[in-house]
């Protein structure tokens, strides 16, 4: 999903990169916020971050015959909440646009916009919503993994329509050739994600009880039930 | 194998299968570069819909080879699995000494609590002599 060096107009770069500052800059302050409260919860952090590390080197293969790759941003935005996940996201973009010329500075913001703040807000809100109407932490997790990286693919095909509107047919044809580029291409991959974020997700309830129920995931004393529903 | 190993098993398996799957079926056949990477798509379809557009900015550094840029991404993924390594087998060790530690605490607390009982049945007994000396 990442739009390459210089690919954005001037113009819509600067918007881009707008509208993502208030977001890093409000995660930051959660992640300090975060950090000093529960020292503890460093080390999660730091596994939250190295998945999306992970998933977002990894190319693979898909159905419409090119290749893309997972976001990783579901995990994270369901263990310590959105605004946190948009520090996590945007480092993961930086290291990638400074060292592999994969995305860009100038496209930076448009990049963090999609993987970092949409994709780990939509995936949070499927997420805590699947949990509030008691569905099992699994469903909502995948489902929430899954939203998390399709929705980030959506954003850049818009983000790329509105800025290069098909002559003939406009922003909607544009969306339509960006969309068939990105979002099919990640529908199996979405569900790849789903599917290890749950795979991390089950060793975590396996290891770190204590710390998912601390973050809200497990249910204070429910833990034992969610382990045996899972 | 437990349950629990069997359904990741099975989870990493469907991953595998939906990642060869597309090149087993030859879902690239149609193309004639097949499995490019749809970043680079996505600069084709800009250059066909806006051809006079120019990027305005070049990356400050840009891997020399291809090699080296799959050698920059496998380092990202080796770094990103080498903390989630790092953070599943800390746990597993904090795990498994507070599981030792309590079974030690468990068993020193016998023994001391024998020790006692052992302690205070001496004391009882040298303390009679010494009260029949008295």
């Amino acid at each position: 999903m990442h739009i390459a060096e210089g690919f954005l107009p001037p113009v819509h770069a600067a918007a881009w990169a707008a509208a993502s500052a208030p977001f890093v800059i409000h995660g930051v302050r959660a992640l300090t916020r975060e950090v000093r409260a529960n020292p503890e919860s460093t080390l999660l952090l730091g596994a939250s971050g190295a998945f999306t590390f992970v998933l977002s080197a990894l190319k693979i293969p898909s159905v419409t015959g090119s290749c893309s790759h997972p976001t990783g941003t579901g995990l994270g935005a369901i263990l310590f909440r959105p605004p946190i996940m948009a520090v996590l996201g945007t480092i993961t973009l930086l290291f990638q646009a400074l060292l592999l010329a994969h995305g860009g500075l100038t496209t930076l913001g448009a990049n963090v916009f999609s993987l970092a703040i949409v994709g780990p807000w939509a995936g949070f809100g499927v997420y805590a919503l699947l949990r509030r109407s008691g569905a099992p932490l699994m469903v909502a997790v995948f489902l929430g993994a899954f939203t998390a990286d399709l929705s980030t693919y959506c954003v850049t095909s818009v983000q790329l329509a509105l800025a290069f509107p098909d002559p003939g047919s406009g922003v909607v044809g544009a969306l339509a050739k960006f969309g068939g580029i990105f979002a099919v291409t990640q529908f199996p991959l979405a569900i790849s994600e789903g599917l290890l974020t749950v795979l991390v997700m089950r060793l975590l309830v396996q290891s770190s009880k204590g710390e998912l129920t601390r973050l809200g995931v497990l249910l204070q004393g429910g833990a034992k039930k969610e382990a045996a529903v899972r | 194998m437990s349950r629990n190993a069997k359904i990741n098993t099975l989870l990493l398996a469907i991953v595998a299968a939906l990642a060869v799957l597309p090149l087993a079926l030859g879902l690239g056949d149609h193309k004639e570069e097949p499995f490019t990477g749809a970043d680079g798509e996505a600069e084709t379809a800009i250059t066909e819909i806006a051809p006079d557009y120019e990027p305005w900015f070049a990356p400050l550094y840009e891997p020399p080879s291809g090699e080296v840029e799959s050698a920059l991404f496998a380092l990202q993924a080796a770094l990103g699995a080498g903390v989630l390594a790092y953070y599943f087998g800390l746990r597993r060790g904090r795990r498994q000494g507070e599981a030792r530690a309590a079974a030690r605490d468990g068993r020193t607390a016998t023994r001391d609590g024998r020790a006692a009982d052992a302690g205070a049945a001496d004391s009882a007994g040298t303390a009679d002599p010494a009260g029949a000396g008295a």
